[in-house]
Formats: structure tokens, sequence, C-alpha cells
């Protein structure tokens, strides 16, 4: 009966939609399939937009390198600033590295367009849930749900136009199973373009440069390090990218254009600051001057 | 085939039948202070919320049946989520969503087979520094922009208002007790200790003495970036509430409820006294 008074005709058009007032699940993106389709990121390609898509590859802004690595009391996730387009640089200072809520944190690699939206609609996932249920997901909610994501986008992932992340976070204390002061356990979990989600130990990196900063980590890595030599590693692992990655780009000290650097606690996701991030890069600089392989 | 009723006959039933249910409940006080907008619920479940958060700036107090007013709070969630998705985070608007709970409110009560039994509120603080004071003829200076508070009652009237709302339940003395106790631009401790003294109005026992376990408390902070609604959990509750000298008297949970009875005032005093007609919401 309700239903059928809701979707009468004479529903005054600033009135709150009928699919809004039925009762559903607390996914935004979901709620937005099903009342909104036309918002979705990877929403109304048709056919011939699909196989254009294609040849879009080298014309559109693609992201590069990520790395996220746990230590003693959390997780660091580091991004360079480059994006590329084919062999241009299309943007010097873009931003890959985001904070997902106030826990978590997630790095994109891959079409910036579509993954800079992705980015978008899953903080909105996560800060949805939390006011609609009244509590916060637990990490591996968060992680399940950015899997869907990504399998939201295969259709253009196939044509060339993947996004990659990488997310990290801490349970947050006290929502279950870490206690209330405990110190954060930081988690890291990597996905490929089909959606497939994996936890890794200890570190990993994803994007055109990963394979180096890979490489670089595996030398650097300490478990029990506390955050500034994580953030001192994280930035190394960059440098080494950039340094062997045409689409990875290093630390710009002319231009003052530094990594994207996020530490997660257990008080919390922290974005640090240009000025020290700066500084810690100007050090690795100086390091190299005089070792040039770190 | 159902026997004729006049018009003034059906509005006045599903009227009185929606004040009915609406004054069943406990009452809410939502109220503007110093540093932003403060929601005070006599609410003794610790789960199932009279107030939440909607968007960055905006939030939401109800009374009335629950699973109505849920509903109502679902849907303004979403549609704060995707106005932001689509347009900007600060293209979300307070004003906005009243309009479409009225609108909503408006139509049920005249379409459905029975109205919703709920009154809710959709408050939205001001941004720092973006405007006069919240009171214009406040004598302390506020730093903050305009604070307003819309109520929106079961028959989709709106109003606004920068004070105070109080909402369900037997309202006219917990009404008459903040107008004494109201003073633009006072600071939380004084604000949360006059709400809960004038909730503490009604009641079988009144005045009674609420503990922090049986309200629900939430604000709205000017000063925080981004999302500014907080809940306050019980033992800021007790220190805030500790300076105004409160003694802390076990009250029987069956001696609080309010009696309901058909008798119940209308849930409107005499300032909102235009309450009850219909009004136009666009014209704002």
């Amino acid at each position: 009966m309700s239903d059928r008074a809701i979707d009468h005709p004479g529903w005054p058009v600033s009135a709150v939609p009928a699919a809004y007032l039925r009762p559903g699940s607390a996914s935004f993106t979901d709620f937005l399939a099903a009342a909104e389709p036309q918002l979705l990121p990877w929403h109304g390609r048709s056919e011939s937009d699909r196989a254009g898509l294609s040849s879009l590859h080298g014309a559109v802004p693609h992201g590069t390198t990520i790395v996220a690595l746990t230590f003693g009391g959390g997780v660091v996730v580091a991004g360079d600033r480059r994006a590329t387009m084919g062999n241009l640089i299309a943007q010097r200072d873009i931003e890959k590295v985001f904070l997902a809520d106030s826990h978590s944190a997630v790095g994109i690699a891959g079409t910036a367009g579509l993954a800079v939206e992705m980015v978008r609609l899953f903080q909105l996932e996560l800060e949805h849930y939390e006011k609609i249920e009244g509590v916060r997901l637990s990490l591996d909610g968060k992680a399940n749900r950015l899997s869907a994501m990504i399998r939201g986008n295969l259709g253009a992932a196939l044509q060339g136009l993947a996004v990659v992340p990488l997310f990290a976070g801490v349970e947050i204390p006290g929502d279950g199973v870490t206690a209330p002061g405990a110190p954060g356990v930081g988690r890291v979990f990597s996905y490929d373009i089909t959606g497939g989600k994996y936890e890794e130990h200890d570190f990993y990196a994803v994007g055109s440069g990963s394979l180096f900063a890979r490489s670089a980590l595996k030398k650097r890595y300490d478990r029990a390090a506390d955050a500034d030599t994580a953030v001192r590693a994280a930035v190394e692992a960059l440098y080494d990218a950039a340094d062997d990655d045409t689409a990875t780009g290093g630390p710009d000290l002319t231009r003052r254009i530094y990594p994207v650097v996020v530490v997660i606690g257990a008080d919390g996701a922290v974005r640090l600051a240009d000025d020290a991030v700066g500084e810690v890069a100007q050090a690795v600089v100086a390091g190299r001057m005089v070792n040039p392989g770190g | 085939m159902p026997i004729y009723a006049s018009p003034e006959q059906f509005i006045r039933d599903r009227s009185e039948y929606a004040r009915k249910g609406i004054s069943r409940g406990r009452s809410v006080v939502v109220t503007t202070y110093r540093g932003g907008v403060l929601f005070v619920a006599e609410n003794h479940s610790p789960t199932l919320h009279k107030v939440s958060e909607i968007y960055d700036r905006i939030g939401f107090a109800a009374v009335g049946r629950y699973n109505e007013f849920e509903n109502l709070r679902t849907a303004g969630i979403r549609l704060a989520d995707v106005r932001g998705f689509s347009y900007d985070r600060r293209d979300v608007t307070g004003r906005w969503l009243a309009n479409a709970y009225a609108q909503t409110l408006g139509s049920i009560f005249s379409e459905h087979q029975k109205p919703y039994e709920v009154e809710v509120c959709v408050a939205e603080v001001g941004r720092p520094g973006a405007g006069p004071a919240a009171v214009p003829d406040a004598s302390v200076v506020d730093p903050g922009g305009v604070d307003q508070l819309y109520r929106i009652s079961y028959d989709g009237s709106i109003i606004d208002e920068s004070r105070f709302v109080v909402m369900g339940g037997t309202t006219e003395p917990v009404i008459s007790a903040l107008n004494a106790s109201f003073s633009p631009g006072w600071d939380l401790a004084g604000a949360l200790g006059a709400a809960v003294a004038a909730l503490g109005t009604v009641g079988d026992q009144a005045p009674r003495t609420l503990l922090p376990a049986q309200l629900e408390v939430a604000v709205l902070e000017r000063g925080r970036p981004g999302r500014t609604f907080r809940r306050i959990g019980s033992s800021e509750m007790a220190a805030l509430l500790q300076p105004a000298g409160e003694t802390a008297a076990p009250a029987a949970g069956s001696s609080t409820e309010p009696t309901g009875s058909g008798a119940a005032p209308e849930p409107v005093d005499a300032e909102h006294a235009g309450a009850d007609l219909p009004r136009e919401p666009g014209a704002d």
C-alpha cells in the first residue's frame, strides 16, 4: 500500500524520491546502482564506447607508483606525484594517496580519472555505512568493499583503463578486534583488476615502478621500526622507483613537490605536511649525492 | 463505499491521530550554543538513536514512531550523500534537506492511509566566521555563521528557529523552562544543563533529575573541519553536568515514562501558533 502511494504520480517533485525511502542496504554503491546508476563511475558505457576505450590508453593520465609498509605502530602509505600520458608527463603534482576514513588510506595506480572518482566513491561508501549503521566497518569489510568496486570497473580495465589500488589501515581501537589503547597493527591489501583481494605481509607496492620500489623495501624493511624510519624507507623506495622507471616522479626539489605520505596508527590516519615530507626527501637526496645506489 | 467525511474532518482526524502518537514518547531538545548546535534527547536505549548525523554540518533529531523516522533519517543521509557526490560537499544545505522532508511528510499526510507519527528537526551549524552572530541581539560576540534549526511536523509544516526546538512527549513545560533559561550564546555546559533540567520538568515524578544513561547527547561543533557531528558519551556528559550542581538521584525507569493520553497538549507553544497551518515550504 505504502509503495503504491509513494509512487503516485502526484508525489511532489522536490520530495524525497521513493527509492530513497525504501529500506535497503547500508552500502552507498549498492544504493546508487539501484537508485541513481548514472552517477557510478563505471556507468553508461555503450559497446562503441568500450571499443574506443582501448585507444584511450596512451591519451589519458595514468598514475604510477604507490608503496605501503607496516611498522611497529601501524602502517605507512606513500605515492609519487607524477601522472603520465604516453611518453608525456601529464601532471607533476597529482595526488594518488587519499585518506579513506579515520583509520585507513588508499593509494591508486592506473587511469587517474577513473581512479580518483573511485576513491571518492570509496570514501563515501565508508562514511555512508558509518552514518546509516552507527558503527564503522571492520578493516576487512572496508577491503572487501573496495574489491567489489574494482570488479565493477572490470569492463574498462579489460580495455586498458585499469585501476589498481593499494589499501592499508589499522583496526579502529575499541571496535571489537583491538583493545582501546593497544598499538595499531598495520595491514596492507593489494588487488588485481578483477577485484581479487590479497593481504600482503609487511610491505607492498603497485604501479609501473613497483618492481623497483618493492626490491628497495625488501632491503630496508624493519617490522619493529618507528614511524619516522618507515616514512624514510617509503621515500627511499619511491626514489629507487623513480631512478629506474620513467613514469615515476622523484622528489622535485626545485618545485618543492614531494611524495604524499600518510601515516596510520592507533590514533588515526594523518597525512604528513609537505614540509615534513620535504625534509625527509631532502635527506634522501642528500644521501644519494654520496651514494647514488642508496 | 466509505461514508462521506468532510475534508476538515478528514484532516482533523489525521492530525489528532499523529499528535497522539507523537505526544506518547519522550521529548527531544535541540538548541544553539556558542560553539554550534546541541541535541539532547531523553532516550533510555543506547543503540536506538533519536539523534543522528546527516552530513558535514547537518544533524537530525526525531520523535515519534521509530521505524518511520528511521526511514526518513536513512533517506536524508542518502539524499545528502548523493547530492554531495554529484555536486560538492558544500552544496548540501539544511534548508534543502528540510524542504525535501516537508514535501515528503506533507504528501504522506494527505495521501497515505496513515500519516507518519513523527516530528523531525534538521539542524545546520553555520561555518566559522561565515556571517553575523547566530543571535543578533547577543551581547557576547559569536564568531560563527548562522545556525539554523528547522522543525518539520507530521503534516509537512515547517518552521525555522534560531534558539531552540522542543519536540515529542509533553512539550509545554519543557518549552516554558527553556524560555526562562535560554540565553543567547551560552556555553555547552550551560546549554546542556538547562536542556536536561527542562527535560526533567515532565514525567510522573517531576521535577526529575535525568542521569547520563537516560540521555542521548550530541553536538554539531562549528570549529571542526569536515564532519562536525560528535556524540557526547556518559563520562563527558557527567563532567559537563557536574558544575551545575546536579545531584545524581536514581530514577526508576517506569516512573520516567510520561503518561500518554489524548488530553496531551499540542506539541506547539504559543509563539509557534502558526505551526499547524500548513505552510508552503518552497516559499522559504
